[in-house]
């Protein structure tokens, strides 16, 4: 970077680009993860026989369920320009109490996980919003009370409850509609509503605009702090989701779930063009975000040979690889 | 600069004593609650003045304490690295891979690593402008991996100077400890008494101000990034010496945390442009005798995480809560 673009306005954030090459680029930078989600997906089509069957495309997206219902939360959060460490700690919590619920009937499996799960996001939204204390120390300090609270109902995670047989809460995630799970139908629906609530509402105009300058935003008189809350609120409850989603589909509340599940959800936001700094974001990228983080993956896991390590360093690299790619372009834009 | 930098802020809330007061809270809460904690164990605690119970405290501080002296640089820069516990894992899967060549080899291997790591971070963080946050997450994610695939098990090391670096003493210091308190002294120097250490605060102030002035604000970046993987790496290897063993999928887990908060306890504000050393030891060592406290007293693991919460809240809140939330 030389002196000059120091200096130089940043116009392609906000109207239309200049040139086809900066249009280009723009397109290219918001979309990034699609790109490599189609490439990566066609060369995987074309590489292994069994990437494009029925039964494998079912499996990811079964597999992608619970990081997406978790990573649509953290959306959110991150575009008030805030962060959510403890939605894995949540997500786990929540499959718990959903596995021990269901003893008690399908609706306390549903009802009970979300009900804790949602006060423990009111708690941390509460905190940041009226405390102004940072949301990464607040939510990191509820990672750990929310392992606490589930290590303490499992007997210092050595029991795991099993959802009855027959129970219809089995039925959320192992039964299918259309050939495809439930929970699957439940995400797809979840992120219509997700989108419709960012992209048409006062609710999503404010989350937006709050993360793109939150001075302004307050002194326009938009009601900052119950969005913000709201957000941590909606962040809690989708983790919590996510784990009761989970445990319908594995039939038994798993303690040691969910571990560094924020830094993926994070890390899906990130991919799919949301910018950390919050204001400005879709939806609909975190679920490319995700699928992609899926399909690696899943990938891998075709290759056979390939430790499943090698998942990590490839998510990671793709993730530093597509940042990289995003500052480049919003460069080429500039110009 | 003196003069230009110490115009008073404009008196429109006259609330000076009180103002005051929170400063000093803030400034020195955390010797504070740490000499507070001391005094309650004392107490309540069984056989706690004891020389071995607080040189395994000593001991026990060492991995965090490094890590958090690197972080503290990091935060004092406006940035965040999520990458030190990845960058442990990752040094502590070197040295039994290398330890083939002797001890000095592999230590050196470790510490490079641990330094390119860093590097790279650094060159995203300042010249490709990513979010710290991004950047150091990319390189975590991508780094336990690396570590897994080097490591695969836990691998014991029997390597004699190793092992004697873990467990040896000088005087009845440990070396660990030693170690520790050197690169604590080093760390100071950096920041108070040298160029470098203003540069890095100048930055983390106001990174444009800094740029415009004509300060190396990348090469500031990167040295930064690069020291404090250099110092996660080290905590690794003294970690494995110790323990004479090096498991890439335990080993510095969650570690980025406990630095972050000992950092952001000791007083050092997560928007940058200070640093303080002595109150990010002393916010390692308040950590450490938290978790140690609900030990000694069998409290089980789960209330033990659900008060450790609460308290760095509580802990948070005291150092900046009140300034902001009396605004």
């Amino acid at each position: 970077m030389t002196a000059g673009t120091i200096a130089e306005p940043a116009p392609g954030t906000a109207g239309t680009p200049r040139s086809t090459r900066a249009r280009i680029a723009r397109l290219v930078q918001r979309q990034g993860a699609l790109v490599i989600l189609v490439l990566a997906a066609l060369s995987a089509t074309a590489a292994f026989d069994s990437f494009g069957t029925q039964r494998n495309v079912t499996s990811i997206a079964v597999q992608v369920s619970f990081l997406a219902v978790v990573a649509l939360g953290m959306t959110f959060v991150i575009l008030t320009g805030g962060i959510d460490l403890s939605v894995g700690s949540v997500f786990a919590l929540g499959g718990v109490l959903a596995a021990w619920g269901s003893q008690h009937g399908a609706l306390v499996a549903l009802l009970l996980p979300l009900a804790v799960c949602g006060a423990i996001g009111l708690v941390q939204g509460l905190i940041i919003a009226r405390g102004g204390l940072p949301p990464f120390i607040v939510t990191l300090a509820g990672l750990l009370f929310a392992r606490g609270l589930l290590l303490a109902l499992t007997d210092e995670g050595s029991t795991t409850y099993k959802v009855p047989a027959g129970s219809a809460f089995r039925e959320l995630a192992q039964g299918k509609l259309l050939g495809v799970n439930h929970s699957v139908w439940v995400v797809v629906v979840l992120f219509a509503v997700g989108g419709l609530v960012l992209h048409r509402t006062s609710y999503g105009s404010t989350v937006l605009a709050i993360g793109g300058q939150e001075d302004a935003a307050d002194l326009m008189g938009l009601p900052v702090a119950r969005t913000k809350i709201v957000a941590y609120v909606m962040s809690g409850l989708l983790a919590g989701l996510g784990g009761i989603l989970i445990a319908s589909y594995t039939s038994s509340g798993v303690t040691i779930l969910g571990a560094g599940m924020e830094l993926e959800a994070i890390a899906a936001v990130v991919l799919g063009g949301t910018l950390l700094t919050g204001g400005a974001g879709t939806v609909l990228g975190t679920l490319v975000g995700v699928l992609l983080l899926q399909v690696i993956k899943n990938v891998i896991n075709q290759v056979g040979s390939l430790d499943s390590n090698w998942q990590a360093v490839v998510s990671g690299s793709i993730l530093l690889l597509v940042v990289t790619l995003q500052r480049y372009l919003a460069r080429v834009e500039r110009r | 600069m003196t003069d230009l930098a110490t115009t008073p802020p404009p008196p429109t809330r006259a609330q000076p004593v009180r103002r005051v007061d929170s400063d000093w809270v803030r400034r020195n809460g955390v010797y504070v609650a740490l000499a507070l904690l001391v005094a309650v164990n004392v107490v309540i605690t069984d056989n706690f003045v004891d020389a071995g119970t607080l040189r395994l405290q000593l001991i026990q501080v060492v991995p965090v304490l490094i890590v958090a002296l690197g972080m503290a640089l990091v935060i004092g820069t406006e940035g965040i690295d999520l990458s030190v516990g990845a960058v442990m894992a990752l040094a502590a899967a070197i040295i039994p891979l290398y330890v083939g060549y002797g001890a000095s080899v592999a230590i050196l291997v470790a510490l490079l690593a641990g330094a390119a790591s860093g590097t790279l971070a650094g060159t995203l963080v300042a010249r490709v402008g990513v979010q710290p946050i991004v950047a150091t997450l990319g390189i975590m994610v991508a780094g336990r991996g690396v570590a897994n695939l080097m490591g695969g098990e836990i691998k014991t090391i029997r390597e004699p100077s190793i092992v004697s670096l873990g467990t040896g003493s000088v005087l009845g210091i440990p070396y660990v400890v030693l170690i520790a308190a050197v690169v604590a002294v080093v760390v100071w120097f950096l920041v108070r008494r040298s160029t470098y250490g203003r540069q890095l605060v100048a930055i983390g102030g106001n990174a444009r101000a800094a740029e415009l002035a004509g300060l190396p604000v990348k090469r500031v970046l990167t040295t930064t990034y690069l020291v404090c993987g250099l110092l996660a790496a080290l905590a690794g290897v003294l970690l494995a010496a110790r323990s004479q063993a090096s498991d890439p999928t335990k080993v510095g887990l969650l570690i980025e945390l406990s630095a972050i908060t000992a950092v952001v306890i000791g007083g050092t504000p997560l928007s940058g442009g200070q640093v303080r050393i002595v109150g990010t030891i002393a916010g390692a060592l308040l950590m450490q005798l938290i978790t140690a406290t609900l030990i000694f007293h069998n409290i089980p693991d789960s209330t033990a995480q659900m008060v450790q919460a609460v308290i760095v809240i509580a802990a948070v809140y005291v150092q900046i809560g009140r300034r902001k939330a009396g605004s």
